[in-house]
Order: C-alpha cells, then structure tokens, then sequence
C-alpha cells in the first residue's frame, strides 16, 4: 500500500538512483558489504544479545519463549541540522508536559481559560485526584520521556505519540550501539557520530537532582522493578546496574512513620528517590488497586509528606493520553507561548460531531484508536481491515464516540534494511529519551529506531515483529582523526 | 546488599544442590538395582524415595514402585518439589531475579542445565536417565567453577552458605535412612547386600576412591559413617559442609562489620562435631544423632534468614 510511495531516508522520495545528499558513504556502504556479511554481523550481534539476557516475554506465551528483539545492522542516520531541529522541539514538548502537569495538579489555569474541555482531564482514568495539590522537587513530573516520532519527508516530523509514564527501550539504545562498534567499526571511522554512553550518568544525575530537599549530596536512588516476570525486567536491571543503584521489588520497601526504607542484609537503609517501572495503578494498594500484590502499601502517604521522589511522579498518564494528545499544540502554546516546533499528527476527535461524521466517512482509509488503549490493541487500521471488520469497528465507534480519535494513514518513512532476499525499505518509527531534572532538560543524542521488518507494514511494535536499528547522530565536527579506531567498552557483565 | 538478593542467592545454592544430590541419588539407585549382580528391587527405590522425603508424594500419584516411575518422579514430576526439574526451576528464578548478581558464567551454567532438563519429556530407559544425570552433575560442577571465578563478596558467599547448609542436610539424610530402613529385615549386618548398599552411599557422594585412600581396608559401616559425618577432609561430609558454613557466615560477617546468631550457632555445632567420635556417637544412636543434627541444621537456617532479614 505504501511501498513505493514513501520517502526513503538515504534514496529519498520515489527511490531513485542517487542517495540523498550526506548519506553517498552509507549507500556505498551498503553497497559494498556483500549481504552474507551483514547477514553474519547480524547474526553476530543477536547471539550476543541472546547470551547477555536481552530478552523480552510476550504475554501469554509459555514463560520458556523469551525472545530477543531482531536487531538490524544496517543503522539509520540523522544529520547535525535535523538533529538539532528534533531536540529543540523535544525540549519545548517535555518542558510544555511538565508545565501542564504543575498547572493540572495545581491552579488547573489551562481549564479555567477554557483551552482544553474540563471533564476531558477531570473524569480521564489518567487523572488522579489523589496527588493534585502535591508539588514534587522543582516542579518536575514526567522525568523521563519518551517521544514517539514518525517522518514522512526531508522535513516532516511528527509526534506519534508522548510515553510520559514509563517508556522503555533505551536499553535497546544503548547495547544497539555496543554492538554497532563491535561489528562495524568502519562506520564510526566514517562519520563522526555523537556518543550515547552516557545516559545512564545523566540519568543518575537527574534522579539525584530531584531528591526531596535537604538529604545531602549523594541521596539514595534505586530502581523498583515489577520483578523478572516483567517483559521489560532486563532494562531494570541493566539500566540499575550501569547506574550502581539496587534494583529492588515491592517486597524490599517498607514504609515506617512515611519514610520509605529498603530491608538489607545490613539493616534499613533510608531511600530517597524511587525510579519506579510499575504502573500507578500497583504503586500502593492502599490508595490505588487494592489487590496489588505489586505495590508498597504506604508508598503514596510517604509520597504526599514529601519525604521521597517517586520518577516518574504518579498521575502523568494524563499528559500522554490519546484525547490529551490532539491538544498538545494548544498545550505547547499555551505554556511555552510560541507555537510547537514539533507538530503532531491530523487528528479527528470523535468526541466532537463533524470529526466523527468525517471518520465515519473514511474508516477506509483512517487509522482509528482508543484513547485508552497501547500497544496497538483496540485500534483500526482502516487501509487493511476487512469490510467486516469496519463494519464492527464502525458499530463500536456509534456506541462510544468519545473513547476514540481518528489519524490520517501515514506514509512513515523507510530505512534500508536486511532482510532474506538483501538490503530493502522497511518502515521505521524513532524514540528519543528526554530527562528532566532540576537542571532543565538533557537529551541524549540518539534514541530508539523500531522499523517494520514485513514488506510493507506500518506496525513497529515488537510484539508484532518489530525490530530495532542504531540510531545514528552525526556530529557537526569532522571526524577526528582519519583511521582510528573507535574507543570500545566491554560488554556489560 | 538487598535482603532479597541475599535470599534468593541463597536459595539458589541450596536449589543446584539439592538438584545435584537427587541426580546423585539416583544414579546410584540405579546402580545398586538394575546394574549390580544381585539387584535390590523395590527396596532400592522405596528408601531412593524415602531419601529425598519423597514417599507420601509418590504414593499420592498411585503408581507402583518401579524404577521409571519413580525416577521419572525424582527427576520430572512438577508436582515433586524436590524434583530435579523442580529444583532447577526454582534455582534458575531465584537466578534470573539477581541475575546482576551472578557472573555470566554462572548463570549460563544454570541456564543449560534447566534447558537439559526441561526437554527431557519422560526420564526414558536407564541409559537416557544416567545420560541425564551426568549432564546435569557436569552443570552443577560448571556452576560451581564458575561460582570461585566470581568476586569474592557476599554474592558468591551466600550462594556457598546455601550450598553447604543444604549439603549438610542431604548428606544426613543419606546415611540415616540407610542405617534406619535400608536392611531388609533377617538380613546381616556386613552382608553381601548390605555392603552394595553402604556402596551407594559411597557414589552418591562421589567417595568410594577416597574411601579407599583413608582407610586402605574394606568396607565397615563404622568407617562409612567416620567418613561422611566427621571427616573434614571429605568434601561432603557433614563437617566439612559445617565447617563452610562457619567459613561462609564469618567473610559475610567481615563485609558487614558485625555477627549474629547463625554465627553463633554455627560455630557451637563446629566445635561439637570436631570433638565427637564415631563410637560415640554409634553408642548414643545413629538415627537420633542424625536425627538431632537434620533439626539443628533447620534451626541454623532459619537463624540465617532471621540474621540477614530474608522474610
């Protein structure tokens, strides 16, 4: 449906002859690497993966079917400019986020003057009244963001999607690269390519940073985990261990008099700043789901006296809801005061009579999601969904107008990629990962590249036979020096 | 180092042992029954089952007493929490949730060994189950080697606690439920088929050799029990596992500055086994000695989670 049509990062628009303008060296490269190479650089790379544990579980398979997520050797390349471009825009949407978190758990100023409708936020599943009125270290919420972008042409940008809860991948970020300098140190002796190394330092600061006021220079982070039955239990526990902080479960937490203490074979040890990967709903079954096994009964009234930073902080699921998304360019607007540098993608709130009408019109060529759903369940992909299957789809829609949106089908843009038959277009999505602390925002330069690696297909998810790519950010510098080598680590062990 | 890191490492040790000794148990069952001139029968298989506390839950699953079955339950069965299967799979979850912990190495070795027992789908005839059991004793000793590779610090130290502690359990085991059930009634002490017997307990434990080389002079029973519950120098043997144990809790101790309880009771039990001798302890009852020793060495367990705040 796409094929064809879309824009390719390195051939450009129609697929011609000639590479884009920077990108002559990757295409010869390409090129010149016979495809048995790449295919056992590829090859190399997941057998290291595999032995490292970088596995995810899907639900609802047998507990043995661990599975790593297929790495592409063939990495995608962002310039110096478009970079550049991205992150001012990364840093004006996380700075808009956090803004609309302290004014929705606060004053509510952005209801009161009427830019967004009240009952949208105020009876949102996202919203929790539980924590409006708490004010955490420097006015930070959402921590850390990851935000999902889609392109579809030299200059088009779009936000797909804000994950302010707990994104994850930036594991995949950074041992994506681990491997890139293992197996194909020629490409870093090519272009001069900004490192993503130290995220996980920037991280620790940011967490740092946060700590409620007045526990000293080196306060007590750690990492709570689900436990390893989680799909994403590698990332903790890399993303703990890079960090040096303990990777605990609810069970190692106890709160005495609101303050949270972590039980070790020394004793209590006092603990500041929780990096929590568990969704609100199983924080502390005192306040959220009573029948949470997961949670730290006495967490959130040790959160609500201010004597320890949950990141990121509960109740940010309202700023990366599906019916908050259409209005983040208000958002951005009103909080920034200058328009958003990143647009998003059309979207067609059903809510509203004339954009329902619209969807109605074209469920053919829409793609139709819950505002609460992820993961790509309860969504409509109109171009390829049967009359049938429309057809319900179209019921559904009748039923409740206000749980959906609509988004035009986009052509996302391609990435050369090894497949069987050798180097081809897949699709690709791009996450980069933004923190904030008390110091403002930092982004690495990089993120997470998910490409499509069926013919065709727009969905990225792993879970759908996804894969992932290096993400390459070229320098604007020259490349050091010419032959040499680039600086390696050894593997995480 | 969290509670629960510390717990699960422990019980990781304890799990791969536990693991290895029922491989042991049953090879040399199989020894003593199918592969000696004068098969023990039943009898074999019964005290296999009484060894590993296993008989009520054997008797549960309504099968006769035949060397698949209860291999196939010993090795298997996921309703047998000591089976092999079900060691490695609590071994490997307690690895997976510390996984930082552990080197590489060490749990690749746990990993092989659950992937080798998890496509076993029957036990299979005696050679597929010694098969079986071979691979598994070579990932036990991999994991082991890979174990004294690892730093020396507390990871390394509360897995060796776990493996001793459970060592010394399963050793006692073994030699109590030969003294107490294993001589079919009107046979003699010192006869043919009590001297096969007392020779299982040897490979079980992987001793006859050194048998050999401490005593130069045929089996006797009396010596058989010197060797397995007071020899230091015997690495299975009951004071040797005790003597890791204190070994253990004081480098433990050293990292955190201070001791407790299990290290004092630990210690008393050292110092209690070093001035005991084969005779006495004949004279006073096997059986209630070993008896006495399975309870102190429950209670040092769990002197051992109270200590370092396991629950």
């Amino acid at each position: 449906m796409m094929h064809g049509k879309a824009f390719d990062e390195v051939w450009g628009e129609g697929g011609g002859d000639t590479p884009r303008e920077g990108f002559e060296a990757l295409a010869r490269w390409i090129s010149d690497t016979p495809a048995h190479e790449l295919d056992r650089r590829q090859q190399a790379a997941e057998a290291a993966f595999r032995q490292l544990g970088i596995t995810f579980a899907v639900y609802g398979e047998d507990e043995a079917a661990e599975r790593i997520i297929p790495f592409d050797i063939v990495p995608r390349i962002f310039s110096a400019s478009e970079w550049s471009g991205l992150k001012a825009g990364l840093e004006q949407r996380v700075e808009a986020i956090n803004a609309f978190l302290a004014d929705i758990y606060g004053q509510r100023k952005i209801l009161a003057d009427g830019i967004i409708p009240a009952e949208l936020v105020l009876t949102n599943p996202q919203f929790r009244p539980q924590v409006a009125g708490v004010r955490p270290p420097h006015d930070v919420y959402a921590h850390i963001c990851g935000i999902d972008m889609v392109r579809t042409g030299p200059t088009d940008f779009f936000v797909l999607e804000d994950n302010a809860r707990t994104p994850s991948g930036v594991s995949y970020m950074l041992e994506n690269r681990e491997a890139m300098i293992r197996l194909c140190p020629e490409i870093f002796e090519m272009f001069a390519v900004e490192p993503v190394d130290d995220y996980t330092d920037l991280l620790l600061q940011t967490l740092r940073s946060v700590a409620p006021h007045g526990r000293g220079q080196e306060p007590v982070c750690v990492l709570l985990t689900p436990g390893h039955f989680n799909s994403a239990f590698y990332e903790h526990s890399f993303l703990a261990d890079a960090m040096g902080i303990e990777l605990v479960e609810a069970a190692d937490l106890e709160v005495d008099d609101d303050i949270v203490w972590m039980r070790t074979i020394d004793g209590r040890v006092r603990v500041d700043v929780i990096y929590r990967r568990l969704d609100d709903d199983y924080l502390d079954p005192l306040v959220f789901k009573r029948d949470s096994m997961l949670g730290v009964p006495g967490l959130m009234a040790a959160y609500l006296a201010g004597n320890v930073t949950l990141t990121n902080a509960p109740g940010t699921g309202i700023a990366d809801d599906k019916a908050i998304y259409s209005y983040m360019p208000e958002i951005v607007r009103y909080y920034t005061g200058s328009d958003a540098k990143l647009p998003n993608v059309e979207t067609f709130r059903c809510r509203e009579a004339s954009p329902l009408q619209y969807t109605l019109d074209n469920l053919d060529k829409l793609v139709v999601k819950l505002v609460d759903g992820s993961g790509g369940y309860g969504m409509l992909v109109g171009p390829t969904a049967s009359k049938a299957e429309i057809e319900t789809f179209r019921a559904a829609l009748v039923a409740e107008p206000h749980r959906y949106i609509a988004q035009p089908t986009l052509a996302l843009s391609t990435v050369p990629t090894l497949v069987e038959q050798g180097v081809a277009p897949r699709h690709v999505d791009f996450r980069p990962f933004c923190l904030s602390g008390a110091n403002g925002v930092k982004i690495v330069p990089g993120g997470l590249t998910r490409v499509a690696l069926r013919e065709g297909s727009l969905v990225v998810n792993s879970s759908q036979g996804g894969g992932t790519k290096d993400s390459l950010i070229l320098a604007d510098r020259p490349r050091r020096r010419a032959n040499t080598t680039p600086s390696m680590r050894s593997g995480a062990d | 180092m969290l509670s629960r890191t510390a717990a699960s490492l422990y019980w990781l040790g304890r799990y791969i042992e536990r693991a290895e000794f029922t491989a042991r148990l049953i090879e040399a069952t199989m020894r003593l029954d199918l592969l000696s001139a004068r098969p023990a029968g039943e009898g074999a298989w019964e005290s296999a089952l009484a060894v590993s506390t296993a008989e009520e839950g054997f008797w549960f699953t309504g099968e006769p007493v035949t060397p698949e079955a209860v291999t196939r339950y010993l090795a298997l069965a996921l309703e047998n929490g000591n089976s092999i299967r079900s060691c490695l799979d609590a071994a490997r979850n307690n690895a997976k949730s510390v996984r930082t912990a552990l080197t590489r190495e060490a749990w690749e070795a746990i990993n092989r060994a659950w992937l080798g027992v998890r496509d076993c789908k029957a036990a299979g005839g005696t050679a597929a189950a010694l098969a079986m059991v071979d691979k598994l004793k070579a990932e036990a000793r991999g994991f082991e080697g890979a174990l004294h590779r690892m730093l020396r610090n507390e990871a390394s130290f509360f897995v060796r606690l776990g493996s001793a502690i459970e060592r010394a359990d399963n050793t006692a085991r073994l030699i109590d439920v030969k003294y107490h059930l294993l001589l079919p009634e009107g046979e003699k002490v010192g006869g043919a088929i009590d001297r096969d017997q007392w020779t299982t307990i040897l490979h079980t434990v992987s001793a006859v050799t050194a048998y050999r080389w401490l005593y130069r002079e045929g089996l006797r029973p009396g010596r058989v029990v010197d060797l397995l519950v007071l020899r230091p120098e015997m690495p299975r043997s009951i004071a040797a596992s005790a003597e890791e144990v204190v070994q253990m809790l004081t480098a433990i101790g050293r990292r955190l500055g201070r001791q407790g309880e299990a290290d004092r009771m630990a210690r008393v039990r050292q110092q209690m086994l070093g001035r005991s001798t084969v005779n006495g302890i004949i004279a006073g009852g096997l059986h209630e000695y070993l008896r006495g020793f399975i309870a102190e060495n429950a209670r040092l367990d769990q002197a051992i989670s109270q200590q370092f705040r396991f629950a």
